[in-house]
């Protein structure tokens, strides 16, 4: 039974690092209406970056850098990619990210290089003892990074004048245009947001598996992450987080073994396609009513 | 004056459902068939035959496939390439192991990839929009991991079997040219098909239930049969294709042909070339498959001394630069920029 728990919770503490992958998709979705399929991209690109940056910066420097990086490729963005496409189906915006998704890969790696890098920012990925379970220090760290995320964004969404705006533009681009909301402006902060989420998971994934282009697949865990929370939910992405996490770990170390294993890289979609069965729009998304 | 649509009288309730109602249609399809069948074997060479022609239209296939779940009945879709790998190793197992003809093969390979879209496809009568297009990758991994693991199918992790050699009714099928003229002959024979049935009753319910599902249900088109039709029809022409590609072009079934990047490159032909268009899906299939090759020999005739990762990285960089280009230039596809020629091709050279 120790063992059942100590599996569970390190489930849950790698399902927060999935839930900060899956809170940059949430937080574009909820406040542009944009499918960001770019998402595990700028994530590689942000720890590329900051490998980069690294070589000749201070820690703290180097992170502000590609901050300042990251704002600057949200402003690029917008100029380039979404101004031109404003109004146009949603399915025209998602394939557009997923264009940006290779453009974003290209660059970093043509660069900062194709080869695997070590990413060392002063904490170590060593499991430590607490009462006899394994907790390692990075992951406390992402819970923690995580949890503060957390309630910025939603104190962000629900109350700031900003955030009221961006989920204003969610709903309609054009109505959000009439009644004077800057359109080009809320995007610019999205994507400049959504970057520095992209930064904190680039920063807790890359230190954990090492920055190269392997690192973009992760948003390929953290997407039935996405819907099993919601597409637009940011509580939803981090529960669906912890609860993808352990249950995922448990089905490989409990059910793994009787089916051949590897069973991980999709058993987190099994989850999402059951819940999603009885309800549509996962845990916490916005339902969606449809009439004639 | 080029392109006229007057002096097309419809005396018969044949000629009003013809699938070219014009004349120019027919007689265009018609040289574009012609050399396609007696020409082009006879010019180009085999590297252009093995390596360029054969994978655009098995690719061409595949998107029109897609284009049935996505454009048509507005199914997205982002896990196709599976349905593809399904009729790969069906196609060959068939073949291969039991001995079907050729051709009763690759359509059986097809048949299984329909039946295990169609489940694939269930998820898609409660879930909409993205919600299901991410319940989709479901089936890239699950088919991905199940074909890896179980043994009877590939006989081991890497999942790679061998195609024996080609026969029809004891001909040897080797060379570039036999292998074009066989994925020529589906492809003809498949699109032909795919027209029709997107301009019959099926193809309109697919259609409604795009444009609104709820509103097509009360007008009486069951979402149970036509959603799952859909996937069923797009799974079977993507394990066709998969077959296809297997026996003609790779010459081995790897599960690595068919990961997720294909799924995605599958999607950029049809909103490239243009969703719900049978014409579009060979126009994005072209640019898609025939984009990195250029990209590929531009960049090598450029600078020969670029390292290969570099190289790797500017095709990824032209790509997605291009597919961001052409959404922001065209939005709706290749197949509209035809559809505006054909407009402007009305009245020049003359003003009105």
């Amino acid at each position: 039974m120790t063992f059942a728990i100590e599996v569970a919770i390190g489930g849950l503490l790698v399902g927060i690092m999935y839930s900060l992958v899956a809170l940059g998709f949430a937080l574009i979705y909820k406040s542009s209406g944009i499918f960001n399929f770019a998402q595990g991209d700028m994530t590689l690109f942000s720890a590329l970056a900051l490998v980069g940056a690294l070589t000749f910066l201070p820690l703290w420097l180097a992170i502000l850098a590609v901050l300042v990086t990251m704002i600057g490729l949200a402003i690029a963005i917008e100029v380039l990619v979404l101004r031109p496409l404003v109004a146009r189906p949603p399915l025209t915006l998602f394939m557009a990210t997923i264009g940006l998704g290779f453009l974003l890969e290209g660059i970093g790696q043509a660069i900062w290089g194709t080869d695997p890098k070590g990413l060392d920012i002063g904490i170590s990925d060593i499991p430590f003892k607490v009462r006899g379970l394994m907790i390692s220090q990075l992951d406390l760290l992402g819970a923690v990074l995580s949890g503060g995320l957390f309630l910025g964004l939603v104190w962000f969404f629900q109350k700031s004048r900003t955030g009221r705006a961006l989920r204003a533009v969610s709903d309609d681009h054009e109505a959000a245009l009439s009644v004077g909301i800057p359109l080009g402006k809320a995007w610019v902060i999205t994507w400049a947001i959504s970057g520095v989420v992209a930064l904190v998971a680039g920063v807790m994934w890359g230190t954990r598996l090492g920055v190269q282009f392997s690192l973009s697949l992760i948003a390929l865990k953290a997407l039935p992450v996405l819907i099993l929370g919601g597409i637009d939910s940011i509580p939803g992405a981090i529960i669906a987080g912890l609860v993808v996490g352990a249950s995922e770990n448990l089905a490989e170390v409990f059910l793994g073994p009787y089916v051949g294993g590897g069973i991980q890289t999709f058993f987190p979609y099994l989850l999402a396609l059951l819940v999603l069965w009885f309800k549509p729009y996962g845990m916490f998304g916005r339902e969606i009513i449809e009439r004639v | 004056m080029i392109y006229r649509e007057c002096g097309v009288f419809k005396a018969t309730y044949q000629e009003d459902m013809a699938i070219f109602p014009i004349p120019l249609d027919r007689w265009g399809v018609m040289v574009i068939l012609s050399m396609a069948f007696f020409v082009i074997p006879f010019l180009a060479s085999d590297y252009w035959l093995s390596s360029i022609l054969i994978p655009f239209l098995v690719y061409s296939l595949a998107a029109l496939g897609l284009n049935f779940l996505t454009g048509y009945a507005g199914q997205l879709s982002i896990g196709h390439a599976a349905f593809m790998a399904v009729g790969a190793y069906t196609s060959l197992i068939l073949y291969g192991r039991y001995e079907v003809p050729l051709f009763l093969s690759l359509l059986g390979g097809g048949l299984v990839a329909a039946a295990v879209g169609a489940v694939f496809g269930i998820p898609s009568l409660r879930i909409k929009g993205f919600y299901l297009a991410v319940s989709t990758l479901a089936a890239q991994f699950i088919i991905e991991w199940g074909l890896t693991h179980w043994k009877w199918v590939s006989g081991g992790v890497f999942g790679t079997v061998d195609t024996p050699p080609m026969k029809i009714f004891g001909w040897p099928i080797d060379t570039p040219a036999k292998k074009y003229y066989l994925v020529l002959c589906f492809v003809v024979g498949l699109t032909l098909f795919g027209k029709n049935l997107v301009r019959g009753q099926v193809g309109r319910a697919w259609m409604a239930i795009r444009d609104m599902d709820v509103a097509a249900e009360i007008i009486g088109i069951s979402l149970f049969r036509n959603k799952l039709l859909a996937f069923a029809v797009s799974s079977f022409y993507a394990g066709v294709a998969g077959g296809l590609i297997t026996f003609t072009y790779y010459g081995a079934a790897n599960i690595e042909a068919f990961n997720l990047m294909l799924s995605f490159h599958l999607l950029g032909m049809i909103i490239i070339g243009g969703m719900g268009s049978v014409l579009g899906s060979f126009f994005g299939g072209g640019f898609i498959t025939l984009l990195p090759i250029f990209i590929n020999q531009f960049a090598r005739s450029l600078g020969a001394a670029l390292r290969s990762d570099l190289l790797a990285c500017i095709e990824l960089i032209i790509f997605g630069g291009l597919i961001i280009f052409f959404l922001i230039v065209e939005p709706y596809g290749l197949a509209r920029l035809w559809q505006t020629l054909k407009d402007k091709l009305r009245l020049w050279p003359f003003p009105y």
